[in-house]
């Protein structure tokens, strides 16, 4: 069929999804809907609609991005906007039947926000709420809104519109547009696409492999996979685009085997594409041919590198590869290689679905476009953001996250995962670009952004992350495999009050010396989480060596939990909840807790009723006078 | 080789283009510290100590990976590159075993001189927390023991093993600091795929992997291995006149590569049992005499025996000098040419059939070539057990984009290197090669021009192919058409190719078939007299090569003279001042058949063990009891020493100078490490008393250098060869004057046959003498072990050898096995019609169906006692590849 005819046909059964008389019930089905109970939501929605006799139709969606909010549903009515409810539970979908559906009263408490297509509305616009409102939805702009099994949605929504047009373009036509466009690499380093890509295309050899790297492994990240689940023909169609570019005739998507839904979306949408001549011999009638495999990934954080990422897909042990030579001139079977972030190939769909200068009139002069984040940790909005580049962490913090949660004060935002470094309060006026991070000795990164307040303590974060780092460390080369390992001992001693002050210029040299010397990005960025809090939070370091305390009240060696003698009531609750019998004292009378014995579960904390709250927590320890005797 | 002009700390220097940085500054003397450095391996750039800054690019960058550039200026120390270099080593020292005087490998340790050099700052490192577990050693391997508490993980050991031995015993494990260098399951080297050849060990740079036997030499000799054919060169170390290491040496032949018997197995030198005095056995038991009383009685016996009834088996494992001695003595003072030996029980079929195609039958080609072959054509050789140093250059063919065809019954180790593996039945050969070489023609990728300009008999050949449709090729073979055409087209169309083969190929009934078989496949793809080509029968013993030179065959005297040449013959009638007889004596088995028929009544047997190594061994026993006067000189009381009247102590290897002749015919130097043990004497040096005290002239030589000088004067193809000249390295024959360079690879501009043009040869497809029938269902072949050689005789009184390999297994396939409900590790009986044996069952895929294979290494369960004697006509070789078994539960 003529890809025409294919694009009409499409358009005829998206517009009848959000024009017809039948409303359309969208359920945000992603991961993180899935965990907040959205198949739940489907499975009522579908019963209650035959019981009640209604026709509907019932489409899954991938995230719009409030993770927070989930599971969301998206209802489209005729004669009412497209809107979108949140927390939706079983009772909210049944609701949503017989008041909203049946009856036109609407669950206003639910309501988010709506889309106005064509319909006036006292309701909230959807992306003029304070969470939306400072974001540019580029690359997730159908994640949330269309159904990623169907193609014919994604092509109602200009997609493949790139494909077609590139067929017209030569290679160099392409490469100067993502020049102009701006585009450089989401993967985390930020190197400009177009050069990457014309290495590559200039390199000797008549077989060239493209590889889009899916293996998002920083903790707390899940950009990736987002995408893949919510929109992933926009990534294939960023490959081809790719690939037409640099010459490949061949493509991967490395994605780890524990994305589960990614993998189905993403098999799928290949199957789609295949069969609609997007992918495959010579593509819609041209002499390109492409085709894309799907490579699982064991889940070691350092096949995202991409040298070990090769080594993987090649059957080899997931080891990094000195560099030079560079994937582009000898990569995959010592083949030029490409390897791009999903994110990078999902804005070259875009680019080319719009223009080059359409993409970067968003963003600062030296990073253009969009970014997308997951925002996470100690912050009311948690989920994932897509923002112009040059947008300050402060904005996305506060207007967007909506601040930290609880009344607690911020401390730093973490960005770059294990990778990245940790910013303090007094740096959040920062753009979010390659350039102004790397300045304040973190990096972009693939994408995490993990918000901590007060209670975080900045030495244990720095634990956390090198406790990760050495555990994915491949153990190739020396400094990263037993640097990593080095530093978290003395970490993990410092944080158990055995540190000693001379510890914290060891970890300085060391961490240089490890950023300096290692092989791959694993090692070369380690340290960065130690390096940074160190150059912020000094003082923390020092109370944990010097003061044998965490003011953050985390680190168990260095805290105690006390009971207040004036709000104890002697309920005698703690004293039957505590696992080791650290705590002593009649019923009726003041308790107390034996600083020996007790392990600092919390247990007790937890159990004393609010409504006395006697048990506290206080950093450093507490000399118990005469304990002995009792 | 284009040079490059380059700057490193302000020095200027010129070197080669394809040179790594790292590599222009060793070989210029400007150290460069560095840990994962190894010049035989691919660079990795993983210690990071080899950090330069590089004019015009940002920070540091390795050296070992990064090319020269012309102009380039390099720097090798800043404040960051120490910085780097310190950290990393600051880390490897706090999980490094801190106890240098203990280690083996003090004073060699590549650590302890990148740490001399870079420095550590001794208040920092204090400081640093040293947390390492300690890890179990692994001293599971005889031979060597793994130190994990000393690696520093440089990966040299794990890409020894695969880069260059193709083996991948080892890889790393874990991740972060908990990696390890582990075996498969890390359950430890002994019971991993390891082969023991060390070469991991030598290459360690700490002390993490070093020989159990870690002392060192007072003095190091240069000689050559005394087990294969490939000849290996290496330095017996010695101390207090005991063997106590071997270190490789670089050459053409071996480039510093050694096998687990070569780097290993000098034990048996210094063994207890050795012999160390004469034994003359009155009333049925050796009783120890001297010298003289033993000569004495031996001139006085051999006096009565002389001619027909007389006969001598030589060695393969003697020196070209020992063997000229024994064929000379056997000729000139016994009068007779009834001397042969273990070369007629495997590569007679090579010199009868190539012989009669090329003129001459030895390894056309040289090993140092095999790197450069396109196409190998591995028969009827499992390289990598038999000659593993030879399938190291094999795999290394492989590395350098070259194909590999394993045409085998077994799936043998070398199929894993492999493009193509063809499981030919026993004893197809014939028919496979015909089979290819009927397609070739049929493609027209026949080489026309050198068949019309080089050989004769081609058209009568091709019409002999014509039985050999592929049809019938593929049912008689078992062969799927698709890989003998594959396997057709890639000899003939990527050249060079190169056919390799061993005892597969000859050992057969149609043994020479076999071989011609081979050369004419070799001369219609004109694969010969050119470089990296030919037809390369790998050979055997360490001098199976020389003791054929030599003339220790019943038909030829030294360098294929033949006895029945009169022209020949009146030649060394002169120079031996003594009348010969022209007629061929008997061939190996001939003369054991003759001993059992009474004809042959003394038997002189220099260091040979048929009681093990000849089919139908039962009958050789039978026939020894037999015999009136025997005499067996050897270095241990063999399983056949034990029949004899008196036997003689021999020097071994290492105990006594002289030439090896390896499978590429290069004669080279053995020499003298010890003193021989006990009252042992040099082979030649015997023989040469007995024909003394039988008052024979022209034995009256002082040294072995003497004995090679009558040999060159007499051997027209050893005429340019003399101990001065192989001092360093050896030559290889053709060598015929005092200046000549020895001929790498044979008929360059002609063969070696009277009008100089090689000769087609014709075949028809003969079965083997015995198959299986209903009676015994099982096809047994038989094979070698990578831990023993042939009779055990040296390998069985290594302990470490003997650790890794002590008992016949007999391999059977999971079918078959079950069919005769047989458990892995049983005790069977395996029956022919010669006899029976007991061994253990171990059941794997490696043998087909229907074929079952063993070792004859051991005596506990002695192969050759099932194995059929029926000879090839023309080469009188027995067919110990096919026999006809039934296995029987115990």
């Amino acid at each position: 069929m003529d890809i025409n005819q294919v694009i009409d046909n499409a358009n005829v059964e998206w517009d009848k999804l959000i024009k017809s008389k039948i409303p359309t019930i969208l359920v945000g089905n992603a991961t993180c809907g899935r965990s907040a109970g959205s198949q739940e939501v489907i499975d009522t929605l579908k019963e209650e609609t035959k019981k009640q006799g209604l026709n509907c139709n019932i489409l899954e969606t991938g995230c719009i991005g409030m993770c927070y909010l989930e599971p969301i549903v998206c209802i489209y009515k005729q004669g009412y906007p497209l809107t979108f409810y949140s927390n939706i539970g079983k009772q909210d979908a049944i609701d949503l039947v017989n008041s909203y559906l049946i009856n036109d009263k609407n669950l206003d408490e639910k309501i988010i926000g709506v889309i106005n297509n064509g319909v006036k509305s006292d309701l909230p616009d959807l992306y003029n709420i304070p969470v939306m409102k400072p974001q540019v939805r580029l690359v997730l702009q159908n994640c949330g809104i269309i159904d990623p099994t169907n193609l014919n949605h994604y092509l109602a929504n200009k997609g493949y519109i790139g494909v077609q047009k590139i067929l017209n373009y030569t290679p160099e036509q392409i490469i100067e547009e993502v020049k102009e466009s701006g585009l450089r690499g989401r993967g985390g380093a930020g190197f400009p696409t177009w050069r990457k890509w014309t290495f590559c295309k200039e390199a000797k050899g008549d077989k060239k492999y493209l590889i889009c790297n899916a293996d998002e492994g920083d903790p707390g990240a899940f950009m990736n996979r987002s995408l893949l689940e919510g929109d992933p023909h926009s990534l294939l169609e960023g490959m081809i685009i790719a690939a037409y570019a640099i010459g490949a005739d061949t493509g991967y998507v490395y994605c780890r085997a524990e994305y589960p839904l990614a993998l189905v979306r993403l098999k799928l949408a290949i199957q789609q594409a295949t069969e609609k001549n997007l992918i495959g011999d010579n593509i819609l009638g041209s002499n390109f041919s492409f085709h894309i495999k799907i490579k699982e990934g064991a889940g070691a954080f350092v096949c995202g590198e991409e040298t070990a990422l090769i080594a993987s897909i090649e059957g080899e042990r997931g080891m990094p590869r000195p560099r030079p030579p560079f994937p582009a001139v000898s990569g995959l079977w010592k083949k030029p290689t490409i390897i791009n972030n999903v994110d990078t190939l999902a804005s070259v769909a875009r680019i080319f679905q719009n223009d080059a200068k359409w993409f970067s009139q968003y963003g600062t002069e030296k990073s253009k476009g969009t970014k997308t984040f997951a925002l996470v940790g100690k912050v009311k909005n948690t989920g994932l953001i897509e923002v112009p580049l040059g947008i300050s962490l402060k904005e996305i913090i506060f207007d967007i996250g909506g601040g930290v949660p609880n009344g607690k004060k911020f401390k730093a935002v973490q960005t770059g995962g294990p990778s990245g470094g940790c910013v303090p309060a007094e740096l959040l006026d920062i753009p979010v670009d390659y350039e102004s991070l790397a300045k304040v000795g973190t990096i972009m990164g693939s994408g995490g952004l993990v918000v901590m307040d007060e209670d975080t303590c900045m030495v244990d974060v720095a634990r956390y992350f090198l406790d990760f780092a050495q555990k994915e460390s491949c153990g190739e080369c020396a400094p990263c495999r037993l640097g990593t390992k080095q530093m978290l001992d003395i970490l993990e001693d410092i944080t158990s009050g055995k540190g000693q002050i001379e510890d914290i210029d060891l970890l300085e040299r060391l961490g240089n010396g490890i950023k300096k010397g290692s092989l791959c990005g694993l090692g070369q960025t380690a340290p960065n989480p130690v390096l940074t809090t160190i150059r912020y939070f000094r003082n923390e370091y020092e109370d944990h060596i010097l003061h044998k305390k965490c003011t953050s009240r985390v680190c168990k060696d260095l805290i105690y939990y006390d009971i207040i003698p004036e709000k104890c009531t002697g309920c005698h609750i703690c004293f039957k909840s505590c696992p080791v019998k650290a705590i002593s004292g009649d019923p009726k009378n003041t308790h107390f807790i034996n600083q020996d014995l007790c392990i600092k579960c919390g247990i007790c904390k937890d159990k004393c009723p609010t409504k006395f709250n006697a048990i506290e927590v206080y950093p450093g320890s507490k000399i118990m006078e005469g304990q002995d005797n009792e | 080789m284009n040079k490059v002009n380059l700057t490193i700390d302000g020095i200027k220097i010129i070197t080669d283009s394809n040179k790594t940085v790292l590599e222009a500054a060793l070989e210029n003397d400007i150290y460069i510290p560095n840990l994962c450095h190894h010049p035989d391996l691919e660079p990795v750039g993983v210690c990071r100590m080899c950090m330069v800054e590089i004019e015009g690019r940002p920070g540091q960058t390795i050296s070992c990976k990064t090319s020269v550039e012309e102009g380039m200026n390099v720097k090798t120390e800043s404040e960051d590159i120490n910085l780097i270099r310190q950290t990393a080593l600051e880390l490897i020292h706090a999980n490094h075993t801190q106890d240098c005087t203990n280690c083996n490998q003090n004073n060699q340790c590549e650590l302890q001189k990148v740490t001399a050099y870079v420095g550590i700052d001794e208040e920092r490192f204090s400081r640093m927390r040293k947390t390492r577990p300690h890890i179990k050693i692994d001293d599971s391997n005889p031979f060597f023991t793994l130190d994990m508490n000393k690696c520093i993980l440089c990966g040299i050991c794990v890409r020894t093993c695969n880069e260059l031995q193709g083996v991948n015993a080892i890889d790393f494990a874990n991740r972060g600091h908990e990696t390890i260098i582990s075996t498969f399951g890390n359950k430890g080297f002994l019971e991993s795929n390891c082969e023991s050849c060390g070469e991991c060990v030598v290459r360690c740079p700490v002390g993490a992997l070093t020989p159990k036997n870690s002392q060192i030499p007072a003095y190091e000799v240069k000689t050559t291995c005394p087990y294969c054919g490939v000849g290996c060169n290496f330095y017996l170390g010695v101390r207090n006149n005991k063997i106590i290491n071997s270190r490789s040496d670089k050459n053409a032949v071996n480039k510093g590569s050694l096998c687990v018997k070569g780097r290993f197995g000098y034990e048996f030198v210094n063994h207890k049992d050795r012999l160390t005095t004469p034994l003359i056995k009155k009333q049925g038991k050796f009783v120890e005499s001297s010298w003289d009383e033993a000569l004495e009685l031996i001139a006085e016996k051999f006096a009565k025996y002389k001619k027909e009834k007389f006969a001598c088996f030589s060695s393969a494992k003697c020196t070209n000098e020992d063997n000229y001695v024994v064929q000379k003595f056997t000729r000139v003072v016994m009068g007779t040419n009834n001397i042969d030996h273990c070369a007629r029980l495997c590569h007679a079929p090579t010199v009868a059939g190539l012989a009669q195609s090329f003129g001459s039958g030895a390894m056309t080609n040289s090993i140092d070539e095999i790197e450069k072959v396109k196409t190998i054509f591995a028969i009827g050789t499992n390289t990598t057990a038999a000659h593993p140093v030879i399938a190291l250059r094999m795999k290394k063919a492989v590395r350098n984009g070259g194909c590999l065809i394993v045409a085998n019954p077994k799936e043998i180790d070398l199929c894993k290197h492999a493009a193509l593996f063809l499981r030919h039945k026993p004893g197809t050969d014939v028919v496979l090669m015909m089979g290819m070489m009927n397609y070739i023609l049929s493609k027209g990728w026949e080489d026309k021009n050198f068949i019309n300009k080089r050989t004769e008999n081609f058209k009568v050949f091709k019409e002999s192919l014509t039985n050999f449709s592929l049809d019938f090729v593929e049912k008689t073979t078992g062969v799927p058409r698709e890989k003998i055409q594959k396997a057709a087209k890639l000899f003939a169309t990527q050249k060079p190719s190169s056919i390799f083969y061993a005892m597969g190929i000859t050992q057969h009934t149609h043994g020479t078939d076999n071989v011609l078989a081979t050369s004419n496949l070799a001369l219609l793809t004109g694969n010969i007299g050119k470089s990296s080509t030919g037809v390369n029968p790998l050979r055997g013993q360490n001098n199976v090569q020389g003791a054929c030179d030599m003339g220790a065959l019943p038909n030829v005297f030294s360098g294929y003279q033949k006895v029945n040449d009169a022209e020949a013959r009146k030649k060394h009638e002169k120079a031996w001042g003594i009348k010969l007889d022209g007629n061929a004596g008997l061939t190996h088995t001939e003369i054991i058949d003759a001993i059992d028929k009474k004809e042959i009544k003394a038997l002189y047997q220099v260091g040979e063990n048929p009681v093990l190594s000849e089919a139908n061994s039962n009958h050789v026993i039978e026939a020894l009891k037999k015999i009136d006067f025997f005499v067996a000189q050897d270095i241990f009381l063999t399983q056949t020493a034990e029949f004899a009247d008196v036997v003689l102590p021999a020097a071994s290897y290492a105990e006594k100078n002289g030439t090896f002749t390896n499978t590429e015919r290069r004669v080279q130097r053995v020499r003298k490490a010890i003193e021989p043990i006990g009252d042992s004497k040099p082979d030649w040096w015997i023989t040469s008393q007995i024909a003394k005290k039988m008052k024979a002239k022209g034995f009256e030589f002082e040294n072995a250098s003497q004995i090679m000088d009558e040999i060159a004067d007499i051997t027209p193809i050893y005429a340019g060869i003399s101990f001065k000249r192989i001092e360093n390295q050896g030559l290889q024959w053709p060598c015929p004057t005092k200046n000549h360079k020895g001929t790498k690879y044979l008929h360059k501009e002609k063969f070696a046959t009277k009008n100089g043009k090689a000769k087609f040869m014709p075949l028809v497809y003969k079965e083997s003498a015995e198959l299986p029938d209903k009676k015994y269902p099982l096809l047994l072949t038989t094979d070698r072990s990578i831990f023993h050689f042939h009779t055990s005789t040296m390998t069985r009184h290594v302990e470490g050898l003997e650790k890794l390999n002590d008992r016949e297994l007999l391999l059977i396939n999971p079918i078959d096995a079950l069919q005769y409900k047989l458990k892995d590790k049983e005790i069977v009986q395996v029956v022919s019609r010669r006899g029976k044996i007991s061994v253990e069952v171990s059941i794997t895929d490696i043998c087909p169906p229907g074929v079952v294979s063993l070792t004859f290494h051991f005596e506990e369960s002695p192969t050759n006692v099932l194995t059929n004697s029926a000879i090839d006509p023309v080469a009188k070789i027995p067919e110990t590849k096919v026999c006809a078994v039934k296995v029987e539960k115990l």
